[in-house]
Parts: C-alpha cells; structure tokens; sequence
C-alpha cells in the first residue's frame, strides 16, 4: 500500500473587539462581531465554498477513491453557525458522502495540554459533542492538537481519551535521519499511532505554490507527481497537512491552486501507485515501525516547529498564565456565558498575536493578525482578561 | 507698554504645554493692559482675539533688504547642521535623519522666496522653519516700529527674536519653558542647544519657568545668575472640577498621564507599580499617554507580571482626559526632568492627590503634594500606598491644594514680567 493523506484545518477564532482600559468592569461583551462575520464570509467566497464544491465534485468523480479529512475548531462551528450557514451545509454535504473523515481537536483551539489535564479533556470532549451534534452523529476515531502541537506526555493524554491515532508535525529535530513517511507510535503509550506531517511536499502546496521565486515555480500536477514516485519505494504514506485556507485564502485563485487540486488525484491515479486514505484509514492499516521520542513539544509552526509563536516571550507567558490561573474557579461556575469566555479567550491566535520573534520584518504572523503590534494586542488582551477575571471572582463568591 | 512676542503655537492648535503656557500669559498681560503683538508660525483663524496676532505665513520677506543676507548667513549655518525634530526617541531619530538627509536639497532657494507657508508643526522642516521664522522676524522689526521689547518662547523662537533685535535694536527677553536637557537628558541635540545658548546669551535678560529651568541656565548654559528671573507658571482656570464619571472597578487606580518618553520617567512609576501591589493587590496602575518608550514599558510591565493590574490606554484625548483624571485615586508624575509640568495641577483641580518629582518645576510651587525623587522608587511606592490608605493625607491634600491653586493666577506672573521689562528697559534708558 502506498497512500496519500490529505487533513485540512479549518479554524477561525473569535477576534477580541478593541477594548480599552475604561471598558473594564463595564463592557463584559468582548468580541468584534463585525470583523469575524466579515472575514468568515469574505474567506468563504474565496476558499470555503469553491474548495467544498471542488472536493464534492472530486469526491463523486472518483467515487470515494479520492478522499480527506478535515478538522474544523469549535470556534469555527459556532461562527459558521452564526455568520455563514451556507457553509456549515456545504461541510455536511462532504460528510454525509462517507468519504470525509473529521477529526477531534479541542473545541475552542487551546493550548490546554500544555496546561491543564482536566481543560484538555473538557474541551475535547466539548468538541466531540459539537461534531457529533452538527454531524450526524459523526464521531471521530483520530485526534489533532491545536496547531498539531505533540509530546509524549499529550500524545498519552490523547491515548487515554480512546483515540487511536494523532496527527504532528514531522519535525526535523525530532526525526533525525528518520523518514515522516511511515507510522510511528507514542513513546508512552504504544497503543496511539503518530502520524507525521511530510513537511515538504505540504509546504510545496501551501506555502510555495504561488511563489514565483521558488527554484521549482511553477508547481504543475505532473512534478508533483514526479516526486511523489521518486520516494523511497519502502515508505507507505505520505501525510500532506495543511490550513485550509490554502486553497483560495493564502493562495489566491489566480496562481492556479484549484486547477492544481482539480488535476491532482487523476494524476495520481495515472501516473503512480499511490491511492488516497483518511488518517483512520492510514491508522487502521499500518503498524508503526517504532515509537517516536518526543520529550518537548513540537508545532507546525515557523521554521522552530516549537512552542515559541504562541509563548515564550514574557508577555505571552503572563497572558496564559493569568488566564490559566483561573481554572479552579472557573470548574464551579455555571454560568454560560462566562465559561463561553473562557473557552475563546483560550485560543492560541491570541497568544500568536503577541509574538515579537518576526516583529522587526514582519511576515506571516503580521498577516494574520488584527493587531498593529504584539504590544497592541497585548494590551487589548490584558484589558479583556483584566474585566474577564472581575467577572470570575464576583460569579465564584455569589 | 507694546511687546513684540515670538510663540511658536497658541490654543486651540497646541501639541504641548508652550501654547497654553503663552495663552495664560497673554490673558494676564491683558489684565494689566499690557499690549502684545503676539507672531506664531501658522494662525488658523480660530485662535481667540486676545492679542494682535501676526501670521509668519502671512509676511513677505524683502529679499533685497542688505542686512537679511548677513542674518541669512548665520542661519544657513544652523540650516545645513541639523535635522532635528524635539521629542523623538534614539530611534525614531535615526529614521527621520535618515530621510531628512536625503530629500533636502533645494533648502536656500524655497526659504528665501517672497511667500512662504509654515506648517507650525514639530515636522521635517523644523530648522527649515525656524530659519525662516527668523526672517519673518527681522521683516515684522523693520516694518513694526510701535514695540518696546522682544520677548521670545523657546528655542523655536529665539532665532527670531535675535533677528528682530539686531534689526530694531530694542531690548530681547528670552523665555525658557523648556530646555534640551529636560528632552535629551545628557545626550543633547547639538544644534538645539546651540540656538539655545546663543538666544540666551544675545538677550537682554531670561525669564525661566522654575529655579531648576533658572539652574539649568546657569550651570549648562553659563549665563550668569542674575540675568534670570524666574517666573512660575500659572492656571488658566482654577476652578475645582466635580466629574460625574463613575470608576467601573472596584480598585483604587493609581495614574501616570503624560507622554512615555525619557523626560518624564514613566519606568520609575512601573517599578513602583511592582512594589505597591507586591503589598495591596486591590490596586489598578494605568499609564495614560503614547511614545517612544511605550512599547518597552509594555514589556517591562509582562515580565513583571502584573498584566491584569497594570493598563494602559494609549493616547488620550478631549473627555477621556478628564474621565481618567476623576476616576484616579492617586497621579504621580516621576519626571526626570520637567521644567514647569502643569499636569499635576490638572490633577489638583480634579481633587486628586499628586505626587511629583523633585526635578520638577512644579514641586516649587505646589505644597500640598508628595515629592520625592523621580528614581526613588521606594519612596514613591511609600507615598503611592499611603495615599491609598491613610485618607486623611489625601483629604488634606485635595482640600489645601484647591485653597494653592487659587493663588496661581497669570496676572501675578505678567505683574512680575512687567516689573522685568521695566527694569530692562530703565537699564537702557
């Protein structure tokens, strides 16, 4: 067996409205609602739609020979729910073709497992309601972590909560002269499969596609093809991981990524031997060829793949752990709205936002985010938790 | 009595303290029916009628005039050294040389034209401007005879007023508000200092704000003691401000309102910060204002960790200075060097307690206050927690400051001027 395994992310967090000092203890209502619907519905026209109704087409050409997975973050559930219905539908229609698979992430795309066993588990299983709800009764049998953020001690938490496979990056630093191309499993627990993002033929697609001064611009189906045979004939999958935004968003339509994504199965079904799987599929029918160590987290994130765009620096660090710091009280509160919250002040964009490691040449961390500076968005989260946490302490003395 | 004044902004289009300070001034001036032909830069045309305003972008310079030329050499000189613009950062310098640089070339020929249009702003042709706001000093002395005196406000306008004297002959007062020292600490603009020093050397006598300014004079700028009267600054309006703005929080909120740059030692305060709520967590800090040291206090105020208890709000204007002022409980202004600093004064009319640095103007006319070193963070931490918690100095304070605001009138401060331009010109005479 020789497979491709295509797993797209889909997530949008909930962006905080400008909040000022003066709006603590007043305002209690954070978020722009205006600049998420804007950028869920102008991102829809350009990727969510176009690409569902790419891949619906593939799915029905090929009759379930092409497939792939998605994870979709609680944050965007709720704000397709509320801002763009169409698409929650066009999700749907992918699902009920049997052909796409979901997986589990944490409802609200938090850093929780580098913190707190019990909020991991909560939102996970938050999560797991949510895609079972929205879904049919969907429930998923592979889990990926936020921004596929994995240790051993995450992967164990993931094996502990039933799942049979996990998603990372295939990290250089980790991998040594080992190939992403196989399944490995975790280090603490050999019963969960890791599957390894092949960092370079995904970053082909997602990141050099459109780039005109890459040495192999411009990326036709047929290279693609070309270096998916000239792997070493021994490795059985290849795990293309990426942002779904790819496909219209990060590149336009103008560079040709439809057309690429239109072409590419029948190019691999022409030209070579592999097929498409899901990662419960990749899961189901490989054993791993070792365990894999990885003793300090790993991200898909920068050329690091470390922990460092989301904390590190001293104003990260001081926003998660003053948020993290009320978890106790949170548990005995009951009130919705709160727990709303506390749940989308956890997502990691807000702490991605305060990086300072690409401040000076500004790059991709400046595209995605709302903030003029990390210092801007700092302030603003500070100003927010600063009213969040009066709030805490009033609900958990009533 | 007629004075010929140069300013370089009048309310309501002011960036800082100098317009007011001339405005309050000019009132008081008017008090004692003292007239003023008050020259800025750029007039727009909603400027109150209190004095009888000349606009630089208005006069035409006779080219022809001889002894322009002999001053335009002088100024030339400041023209080619300098490329400065006050109150900016090391960095924020080097982008704006950077580019000053590059884009002058034709400087000679543009400011020596008939017409020429000030901004009247801190931009990149501030030394442009100010060259040229000497000419239109020199043209404005030889067309104006009806003056007795030349009274210049810092060093944007000194230029000028040594311009109109050599043209007209009359008796220059320089007026010191600020001096480089307070902007640059130690590492000076060079060709600031040096309008400086040669406007208060040229004039006939200084006026300083405060004893410090006046020691300033002295020790950096070697002019000799008794050729510099102080005269404080005053309030326009003393009277006490009742808010109806209500706190949102339930903490008490300890304020720094002012630009975050070197000058006025906004570091000092988020040390203090630290400590008081080392002790009082039931404390809020906001640090109200922009520049350029905000983003490193940003950073110094993580890792410390006190994110949640410490805010900021960035620049603030119109009613959000009034608001931030009523609702705090406690403002401290740690300057490191400040010439006058009206801000705590601001604070006293909204009955809030101050503290305020020594090194500051100010603390020289303000009793009812606590002062203490700007790097004495120990004593400001002290002096922060005990307003907090022993009221009864803070009732003291809001109740006998109220009575010393009252005695700050600008018709005391031009009384004193006025016994300033009697003495100079007796001398003459």
């Amino acid at each position: 067996m020789r497979t491709v395994c295509f797993y797209f992310q889909v997530h949008q967090p909930y962006r905080l409205k400008p909040y000022r000092f003066f709006d603590i203890g007043e305002d209690h209502y954070y978020w722009n609602d205006y600049l998420n619907r804007n950028v869920i519905q102008k991102v829809a026209q350009k990727c969510y739609l176009p690409m569902n109704s790419l891949l619906l087409e593939l799915i029905q050409r090929y009759q379930g020979r092409f497939k792939v997975a998605f994870s979709i973050s609680g944050t965007f559930l709720d704000q397709m729910e509320a801002y763009a219905p169409d698409v929650l539908e066009s999700f749907q229609r992918l699902v009920a073709t049997g052909h796409v698979e979901l997986l589990n992430e944490t409802y609200s795309h938090s850093l929780a497992a580098l913190k707190s066993k019990d909020e991991f588990f909560a939102l996970v299983h938050k999560h797991q309601d949510r895609i079972k709800a929205l879904f049919n009764g969907y429930s998923p049998k592979v889990f990926r972590n936020t921004e596929l953020i994995y240790s051993d001690d995450i992967g164990a938490m993931v094996a502990e909560l039933g799942y049979q496979g996990m998603l990372t990056e295939g990290a250089k630093h980790v991998l040594g002269w080992k190939s992403p191309n196989y399944v490995y499993s975790n280090a603490k627990n050999p019963n969960l499969k890791v599957l390894l993002k092949n960092f370079r033929l995904s970053d082909d697609i997602a990141f050099r596609f459109g780039d005109k001064t890459w040495g192999d611009y411009p990326l036709t189906t047929d290279k693609f093809v070309n270096w998916l045979n000239a792997l070493p004939k021994e490795e059985p999958v290849v795990n293309l991981f990426m942002d779904y935004e790819t496909f219209g968003e990060h590149q336009w339509a103008e560079t040709g990524i439809f057309d690429f994504m239109r072409h590419l199965p029948e190019a691999i079904f022409s030209q070579s031997n592999f097929s498409f799987s899901t990662p419960s599929e990749v899961v189901a029918a490989l054993s791993p060829v070792s365990s894999i160590h990885v003793p300090t987290p790993i991200s898909w994130a920068d050329e690091e793949r470390d922990l460092t765009a989301w904390l590190g620096n001293d104003m990260q660090d001081e926003a998660f752990d003053r948020l993290y710091e009320l978890e106790k009280k949170i548990r005995k509160i009951k009130d919705p709205e709160l727990l709303r919250d506390w749940e989308y002040l956890q997502t990691s964009d807000h702490f991605y936002y305060i990086c300072t490691k690409f401040f000076s040449d500004g790059s991709v961390h400046e595209y995605f985010s709302p903030y003029d500076t990390p210092y801007d968005a700092f302030i603003n989260y500070m100003n927010v938790l600063s009213d969040f946490i009066l709030r805490v302490e009033a609900a958990s003395k009533k | 009595m007629k004075v010929l004044m140069f300013g370089w902004e009048f309310p309501p289009h002011i960036s800082g303290g100098l317009g007011t300070a001339c405005y309050g001034l000019i009132q008081g001036m008017n008090v004692h029916k003292q007239e003023v032909i008050f020259v800025v830069p750029k007039l727009w045309g909603d400027e109150e009628p209190v004095a009888d305003f000349v606009n630089a972008s208005g006069v035409t310079v006779d080219y022809r005039e001889r002894r322009f030329k002999k001053l335009w050499k002088n100024l030339t000189y400041l023209e080619v050294n300098s490329y400065l613009v006050p109150y900016l950062g090391p960095k924020a310098f080097k982008k704006f040389t950077d580019y000053a640089i590059h884009d002058r070339t034709d400087v000679d020929e543009s400011i020596f034209s008939t017409n020429y249009q000030f901004s009247g702003k801190y931009g990149k042709n501030l030394m442009e401007e100010v060259s040229r706001y000497a000419l239109v000093g020199a043209q404005i002395a030889r067309d104006r005879t009806d003056f007795d005196i030349i009274h210049a406000h810092d060093w944007l306008a000194y230029p000028a007023g040594i311009a109109a004297k050599e043209i007209s002959g009359k008796p220059l007062v320089v007026h010191v508000h600020a001096t480089e020292y307070d902007r640059s600490g130690e590492s000076v603009n060079f060709p600031v200092f040096e309008i400086e020093r040669a406007g208060m050397h040229a004039a006939d006598h200084v006026v300083a704000v405060s004893q410090l300014t006046k020691n300033i004079c002295v020790r950096k700028y070697g002019i000799p003691p008794e050729k510099v009267t102080v005269l404080h600054n005053a309030v326009l309006d003393a009277s006490i401000i009742t808010s109806s703005y209500q706190k949102k929080v339930p903490e008490k909120i300890v304020t720094f309102l002012g630009r975050i740059t070197y000058q006025k030692g906004p570091e000092y305060f988020v040390e203090a910060a630290k400590k008081v709520i080392e002790r009082d967590p039931n404390v809020r800090f906001v640090m109200a204002g922009s520049g350029d040291l905000l983003n490193k206090m940003v950073d110094r105020v993580a890792e410390l960790r006190m994110g949640t208890k410490f805010h900021f709000t960035g620049f603030l204007k119109g009613d959000d200075v009034d608001h931030m002022y009523a609702i705090s409980d406690v403002y401290v202004m740690p300057s490191v060097s400040e010439p006058f600093g009206i801000a705590p004064l601001e604070a006293v009319r909204h009955n809030t307690p101050v503290i305020i640095s020594k090194q500051s103007g100010v603390a020289e006319v303000l009793n009812n206050a606590i002062k203490i070193d700007f790097w004495d963070v120990d004593a400001m931490a002290d002096a922060i927690f005990g307003l907090l918690h022993y009221p009864s100095i803070a009732r003291m304070f809001t109740e006998l400051g109220a009575d010393e605001l009252k005695k700050l009138k600008w018709e005391h401060v031009a009384a004193k001027l006025v016994t300033v331009y009697d003495k100079i010109l007796a001398q003459r005479a």
